[in-house]
């Protein structure tokens, strides 16, 4: 249920977005560019750090990554 | 009693519908293809009694205006002996081959992914594929994501050809990202995971009070539900501060149908002040609740229909420091490399397990002290990007 609401949502945030005005532009955004501004500025790292925490935690996803195996005996 | 229309759509209906409007109602400016990147990491980890090292390489290359593909090759070499191992079976080594790829396809501000994964252990196989599509609207202040993962694996027993056993994996996952300011960009992901098959680790097992046993207590193998079904919300954010410098925060909830719910909070600091160098330091703090059948000590043999004593289903907390600096080889092009660093990440993990007991110390069952160790975890990797 908590699954289809969030469809939902989103699905009406893109719909209500349409009636309102970007308020940072395309030319504004130089600080956003930056790399030190991303979420995945390095993937590889962040790939095998976020592994290294799923063998060894119970809580697990909204993290991305699709990795496969256990490696956790 | 009739459902209410809501209750009867389905979840792939909804996503199939969001997809559909995304594709075919173009909205903002067009979205870009991920950098064309080479990335070739060392990694080594040395905690618990386990010390896993190995290589992993990324290759990301862009073909033509609207594909780009990616591969990458892991290798982990697992070697020592974990507490579990110690106290109820003998040291291994064991190697764990993980190879991806993926390809990426850009149609106006629409991204196509999908992506296959495959690894490989000696006693289990996991197979996955991928499939994501994210959508640029609102001027491309706002992207929205979409996937579905499938995995398949097959799970033996070193020393027993006989052991067979089969998990079936699937996740949906959603995403927003929000330009909020021209300093603030943040991020809300949903993920659902419904596992289906054989949960168990094959080696483990759960211990219970015997008179009759030397040291008071006896081992029998763990027994978990073959159904796991979890749900993940997580908020994250990127501050740019006045000079160039980054802060960013995280706050994850997880809770599951074994009775695990964990919180994760994640803050850090990036500075790139200092000509070619990037800094960053980090602070991560994880607690979590145990699974309803878990027990560190059970009163009798098959005292439950479900028996675990796996510390990452117990009571515990853990913390996390970062150390991470990232120095700029060249800042102009070099042949065809565009630009190229060199990176040495540091993490310090410590875990405190409240209910899991320490077995090394000999002591009246149910009062050896709570275990607890620490890990350090090393990166060095070479980045290029062309």
């Amino acid at each position: 249920m908590s699954a289809r609401l969030a469809c939902l949502s989103l699905l009406l945030l893109i719909g209500g977005c349409s009636s309102i005005e970007p308020w940072v532009q395309p030319y504004e955004r130089d600080r956003l560019a930056d790399p030190i501004m991303s979420f995945d500025r390095d993937p590889v790292s962040a790939g095998y750090l976020q592994k290294v925490y799923d063998i060894r935690e119970g809580a697990r996803g909204a993290t991305g990554g699709s990795g496969g195996g256990c490696g956790c005996n | 009693m009739a459902k209410p229309a809501f209750g009867r759509l389905r979840l792939p209906a909804l996503v199939g519908g969001a997809l559909l409007y995304g594709v075919v109602v173009p909205q903002g400016e067009a979205a870009v293809l991920p950098d064309d990147r080479l990335d070739v990491l060392y990694h080594y980890y040395d905690g618990g009694g386990i010390t896993v090292e190995g290589p992993s390489v990324l290759v990301r290359k862009q073909l033509g205006e609207r594909f780009s593909v990616q591969g990458k090759y892991h290798v982990d070499t697992i070697t020592g002996a974990s507490i579990d191992v110690i106290t109820t079976a003998s040291e291994y080594r064991e190697e764990r081959t993980e190879l991806s790829a993926s390809v990426d396809y850009l149609r106006g501000d629409t991204l196509l992914s999908l992506g296959v994964v495959s690894s490989d252990e000696n006693d289990y196989k996991g197979r996955s594929f991928n499939i994501n599509i994210s959508q640029e609207v609102f001027a491309a202040m706002t992207t929205i994501s979409m996937g579905y993962v499938r995995g398949s694996d097959e799970i033996g027993r070193s020393g027993d050809e006989t052991f067979t056993e089969e998990l079936d994996r699937h996740s949906w996952r959603l995403g927003l990202s929000q330009v909020v300011t021209r300093n603030l960009v943040a991020e809300l992901a949903f993920e659902t995971i419904s596992d289906t098959g054989f949960l168990n680790n094959p080696y483990r097992q759960v211990r219970y009070l015997d008179g009759d046993a030397p040291r008071g207590y006896a081992f029998q193998s763990e027994l978990y539900p073959r159904r796991r079904t979890s749900n993940a919300v997580a908020m994250r954010g990127r501050y740019h501060l006045p000079y160039r410098a980054s802060v960013h925060a995280e706050y994850r909830y997880f809770v599951d149908d074994w009775g695990i719910d964990a919180h994760t909070t994640r803050i850090g600091y990036t500075h790139a002040t200092v000509p070619r160098f990037i800094f960053d330091v980090q602070y991560r703090y994880y607690t979590q609740g145990a699974a309803d059948f878990w027990s560190d000590l059970y009163p009798f043999r098959d005292a439950q229909n479900f028996l675990a004593r796996d510390k990452e289903l117990s009571r515990y907390t853990s913390h996390s420091v970062r150390f991470g600096t990232s120095y700029e080889l060249f800042d102009s092009p070099i042949g065809f490399m565009a630009r190229g660093s060199i990176n040495l990440v540091y993490d310090w993990i410590t875990a405190d397990y409240a209910d899991f007991r320490d077995l090394r110390v000999t002591e009246t069952p149910g009062d050896e002290p709570g275990y607890s160790l620490s890990a350090n975890v090393i990166q060095l990797f070479f980045s290029v990007w062309f």
